[in-house]
Parts: structure tokens; C-alpha cells; sequence
């Protein structure tokens, strides 16, 4: 299926091309609310984000490469990233990826097979002093860790106990969860 | 969900986070009518631009990003008859593992960044201003585009603020997960849309910067200060710190690790690194004692914890050949391996590395997987000196700094802890080299090759 902007982000990209002196700079912020539509950056995506800036494919898959941000495969409905760096490590971040990882049959960097699940070892995501840290589909901030917590997290997403609501309500219930 | 709000402990001084814990203190309801918000704004869209630039220099604000190069000496490079338009960008890419800091001001107190943009703005007769975010604050970037809506609604943003004549738009602009976006230039190649690859310098982003104009690179604490300085003046400010003038103002620290209460601290710059661990976050975990640790973000070379008798400033921690960096304190006691320590830090700046250095992008990686092999029981007792060796080949030899980011923490933990790397590396005859792995069709050519040798 050829991707196209949803209305909405036709308008956001018309407004963001005002914010700008030049149309290439729209392209970071453009590329997070086309990965937000399309779950990831594919093919089709890329072209289409490629005509309406004027620049190749090439162009804008060399700069969205370069970001860990921006993924250009398909991941599982809920990607879970542990933070592998100093402070995490030293709360106990690689028992928390061993149990995930154990509970779920994959390492990390794989999906499992029904698609719901990636795992994902990332570096330092700011929350230091409540470590060791996990964040669910790049939004939501698990701290302060445990491997009994951190499977009980993936219980609830399967069961559905642990809603992840979407860009916009969370949006319209002020960012805060 | 957001950080857990800690009491003021009687040993800090809270100024930039001051209000922190007010509810909703990130609305501009809340900023304007309870903690005294924009005051200093008006003042300064109405003052001269000298007039800011020099109470900001005599206040002695430094760059708290890191590098610690005085805002207002920063300010005063921006030509006066620029030809371009001149540019106001927030470095709110907070990457440095540990660092937590920024985070806190724009999940929390987005409108103060916001006055502090606007009397910066006037001080370089910046019109455009954009507030480059780490793109995995999803919450500080709501917050912050929130408050910039809000702004806009009254008046503080857009043309003629206050009545002025100045006029001030802000963008807020999300990075995608690159830590080199936070080196200045790197973030100016980001925020045009290209990979965040650090420039050569000179030009300066003050002659030439984002969209080929003047440019003002700012970290949000720092901008954060400045409203306070405008209302309460350079004096007030240099009061602040624990020490002389070279050490003013406060400083927020995030400590996390082996710590009994890690959290972030504001804390009168030049306060002891052991008042702050020992007396603030109540000393080592029951049983413990300290071992070590970073006082400034993973690039800051370690401090053995007999020498954590040192004040938290630019300047006395550069004497005992480390660095007051972003603020962030990583500690470990005495269980912690410190060659783990090393190959956790060699593997992030290994991630890290844009590519485009020939000693970082092979000597990040070198360290990394020298030490990993040492961390597996499999190094050599050689390998040490020639970890020193490659630290030293990477400093200083490349664009921006990240590889000397990476080479200064591991050549500390190699020199202040060696008796550790020993203890783990095998001697060097009991080492085999390094054969690369080969597989598929390359290592049955190889067998073919090695078989007909055989016959010979």
C-alpha cells in the first residue's frame, strides 16, 4: 500500500515548513509523526516524505539512518527498551534484560514470532537516579526496575491491564501518565 | 511516570528548579501568578543589549552543557550589523549518561527556559529561536511545545513582545537519538536536517551557525539562570556560589548510582564533592564504602573516593585533571569491577561515534572490544599498555571531542585502577592472537587452501 500524510499531518507539515528558512530542516520532526502514522519507516514511506521535500530517497534514508530514533523494519507492537549504560548497570538493568528476554524466548534485538514483542538494549534515556529504566513504544517511562516488576509489565501489556494510549490522548491529558 | 519530587535539602539552594514542586508549575497560570514568571523578560526586552551581555558576564554564568565557557563572552561574539539573521538555538539534547537535569527544568518549568530564551534573544537581537530537543523526552517536548502555544496566546511570543518592538518565534525541534547532537555543531548539521556530523571549526557558530547565520548555542540550565540574574542582578548572583568569583552561581548535580538517596541536587557551586555524596545523599549503601566515581557525565576521568575532598567547580575539579562536565555524578562502591565500568562506558562512546574520524570511529571501538575481551577473562596483560596507547592516539585528534570524551574516563580507570585490569588479564603468552572469524564460502576456500598444503 503507497503511504500518504493523514490530513492531519499534511496540515502539521504545511505549518512546519513556515517554522523553517529551509524545507530540508522539517525533515527530523517530519520523520517522527511518519514513523508515528506508519509504524515504521518503509519504503514507500520514505519516497513519499522524499517527493514532498524534493530530495531523493537516498537523501532522506542516509539522514534517517544516521538516528537510532528512526527504525526502518518492523518491530513488535510493543518494543521494550532497556538502558544498558552506567547507571542502569549498576541498578541491575542486565538482570531485568535476562528475565525479558528469558519470559519471551528472544534476545535482544529480535521480536517474537507473534509480533507483539521487540526487545531492545538502548543507552543512558535520562532517569538515572531511578534505575534501572525501560520505556515501552519510545513513550512510556518504566523506573526503578526490578526482573519480578519488569515481567509483570509484560503481563499487563498482553492482558491489556496496561493500556498504551495513543499520541493524542495522551496529548489532551497533558503529556503525564 | 515523571521524577519523584525529593524535599529541598537544607544544604541546597533551589533557583533555576525553584517552584519545582508547585502543582501545575508548568503552566503559565502557575509560573506568572505564583513564582513570579516573566518579570524579567519585561525588563529585558526594554534593556540594551550590552546592558545584558554585561550583567550576565559580570554574574560569571558559565556554560552549563559541559564546557563551562561564559554565556555572556559567548553572546558578545554575535556581530553587532550581522548581514544574516541572527539565531537562538537550546541545546536540550541531554544524551551524557547520568545527566538528568535538563530534563527536570523542561518537564517542570518550560516557561522559565522560555523567559530566559527571550532575554537572551534580546541580547543578540536574535528573532528566530529553536529549541532542539533529545527526541526521547516525549514529555518534556509536549510540555515544552505547550508552553510555547502559551506564550504565543499572551503575548510574550511573536511580534512586538510586551509592546517592545522586539519580535521572538520559537520552534521546538526533536532530535531522533543521536548523542553527538548535543556537540554544537553537530546539533547546527541536525536542525537542518542532515546527520548530526560536528563541523570544523572556524568558522565559529557565532560567525556562521544554523541556516548560515550568527548563531548562540545555549544549554537550558543555563538559559534557565539568566532570569534570575536580570531581576536580582550580577552581585546576587556571584552570592550564590560557595566560593570566590570564579564559582558563582548554583549548580544542578543528578547522582545516581551506589548512593543511599540519588536524585538531583541544586547546590551552591564550589559545595565539597563529600558534603554532597556523604551529607545530601546520605553516604554509601549499609555496608559499603565508596570505591569511585564520575563527577561530571561518563566523559569526566574517575575520582578515587580519597579524593572526594574537592569542590563541585569548573575550576578545581580541571586542577585535579577531571571536570564538573554536566553535573552528573555516577557512583560506585567497593563492589564494582572497574575494567566492567570501562567497557561499558568504551561501548556507549563505540555506539556513539559519528563516523566521520578516522581515531575516534576505530579507537572507540578498539577500546571497546580490547576491553571486553579483558572483561571475559580473555585479555592480555599487554593489552592494558596498548589500551594507554590507543587513549592517547585518540585525544586531540579529531573534530569534536567525543573520542577524547571516551579515551580521558578509560585512561583514568586504567591508570587510577591498573591493579584491576592486572588482575583479569592473562599473561601475554597464554593469549592467542585475534583470528578473524570467517564462515560460508571463505572458510572452505581457506580448508581447500590449508589441505593442499597439507599434501605438499
Amino acid at each position: 500500500m503507497a503511504y500518504a500524510f493523514s490530513e492531519k499531518l499534511e496540515k502539521k507539515f504545511q505549518w512546519l515548513l513556515t517554522r523553517y528558512p529551509q524545507s530540508d530542516a522539517v525533515l527530523l520532526p517530519l520523520l517522527h509523526d511518519v514513523q508515528d502514522e506508519a509504524g515504521y519507516l518503509t519504503p514507500d514511506a520514505i519516497d513519499f516524505v522524499a517527493g514532498k521535500l524534493n530530495l531523493s530517497s537516498a537523501r532522506v534514508r542516509e539522514v534517517a539512518s544516521f538516528y537510532s530514533m528512526f527504525k526502518m523494519n518492523k518491530k513488535g507492537k510493543f518494543v521494550l527498551q532497556v538502558c544498558h549504560n552506567l547507571s542502569c548497570y549498576l541498578a541491575g538493568a542486565d538482570d531485568v534484560v535476562k528475565a525479558l528476554e528469558d519470559k519471551l524466548g528472544i534476545k535482544a534485538g529480535q521480536m517474537t514470532e507473534d509480533e507483539v514483542f521487540s526487545i531492545e538494549r538502548v543507552e543512558c534515556l535520562a532517569s538515572c537516579s531511578t534505575a534501572p529504566v525501560m520505556q515501552v513504544n519510545v513513550w512510556d517511562y518504566h523506573e526503578s526496575l526490578t526482573p519480578e516488576s519488569a515481567l509483570k509489565i509484560i503481563d499487563d501489556l498482553k492482558s491489556g491491564k496496561l493500556a498504551m494510549p495513543s499520541y493524542e490522548d495522551r496529548i489532551a491529558a497533558g503529556g503525564d501518565a | 511516570m515523571t521524577q519523584k519530587m525529593t524535599k529541598e535539602h537544607k544544604l541546597e539552594n533551589r533557583v533555576v528548579i525553584a517552584g519545582f514542586e508547585e502543582k501545575d508549575s508548568w503552566t503559565l497560570e502557575v509560573f506568572e501568578g505564583k513564582l513570579g514568571g516573566y518579570v524579567a523578560a519585561k525588563k529585558a526586552v526594554a534593556m540594551a543589549n550590552d546592558e545584558i551581555i554585561n550583567v550576565v558576564k559580570e554574574a560569571g554564568l558559565r556554560g552549563l552543557g559541559g564546557a563551562g565557557f561564559p554565556a555572556g563572552v559567548k553572546w558578545s561574539f554575535i556581530p553587532k550589523e550581522p548581514k544574516k539573521p541572527v539565531y537562538l538555538v537550546v541545546n536540550a539534547d541531554e544524551g551524557e549518561p547520568g545527566t538528568f537535569k535538563d530534563r527536570q527544568i523542561l518537564e517542570h518549568l518550560p516557561h522559565r527556559l522560555i523567559e530566559g530564551m527571550i532575554c537572551a534573544a534580546a541580547a543578540v537581537n536574535a528573532k528566530t529561536a529553536y529549541i532542539y530537543i533529545r527526541g526521547e523526552l516525549r514529555l518534556a517536548r509536549i510540555r515544552m511545545e505547550e508552553a510555547v502555544e502559551e506564550a504565543y496566546k499572551a503575548g510574550y511570543l511573536g511580534k512586538n513582545i510586551f509592546g517592545s518592538g522586539r519580535d521572538l518565534d520559537i520552534t521546538v525541534h526533536p532530535g531522533a537519538g543521536a548523542y553527538i547532537c548535543g556537540e554544537e555543531t553537530g546539533l547546527i548539521e541536525s536542525l537542518e536536517g542532515d546527520r548530526g556530523q560536528p563541523r570544523l571549526k572556524p568558522p565559529f557558530p557565532a560567525i556562521s551557525g544554523v541556516f548560515g547565520g550568527p548563531t548562540v548555542v545555549n544549554n537550558v540550565e543555563t538559559l534557565s539562570h539568566v532570569p534570575g540574574i536580570i531581576n536580582n542582578g550580577a552581585e546576587w548572583f556571584l552570592g550564590l556560589g560557595a566560593g570566590t568569583a570564579r564559582t558563582s552561581g548554583t549548580k544542578l548535580l543528578c547522582v545516581s548510582g551506589d548512593v543511599q538517596n540519588p536524585g538531583f541536587y541544586e547546590i551552591p557551586v564550589g559545595t565539597k564533592l563529600s558534603v554532597l555524596l556523604n551529607d545530601i545523599c546520605g553516604g554509601p549503601l549499609p555496608g559499603r564504602t565508596f570505591k569511585a566515581c564520575y563527577p561530571g557525565g561518563s566523559s569526566a576521568p574517575l575520582l578515587r573516593a580519597d579524593e572526594f575532598d574537592v569542590p563541585m567547580d569548573f575550576d578545581s575539579l580541571a586542577a585535579v585533571g577531571t571536570m564538573m562536565g554536566s553535573g552528573a555524578v555516577i557512583v560506585m562502591d567497593d563492589r564494582r569491577s572497574i575494567p566492567e565500568m570501562a567497557m561499558r562506558t568504551a561501548r556507549f562512546y563505540a555506539h556513539e561515534s559519528c563516523g566521520q574520524c578516522v581515531p575516534c570511529r576505530e579507537g572507540t571501538n578498539w577500546l571497546a572490544s580490547m576491553l571486553k575481551r579483558l572483561c571475559r577473562g580473555e585479555g592480555a596483560m599487554g593489552d592494558i599498555d596498548k589500551l594507554l596507547d590507543a587513549c592517547d592516539n585518540m585525544k586531540g585528534r579529531t573534530i569534536c571531542v567525543l573520542a577524547d570524551a571516551c579515551a580521558m574516563p578509560v585512561e583514568s580507570m586504567l591508570k587510577k585502577f591498573r591493579s584491576e585490569f592486572e588482575a583479569i588479564a592473562k599473561p601475554d603468552d597464554q593469549v592467542e592472537a585475534i583470528v578473524p572469524k570467517v564462515s560460508g564460502q571463505m572458510a572452505a576456500l581457506m580448508e581447500s587452501v590449508r589441505a593442499r598444503q597439507m599434501t605438499k
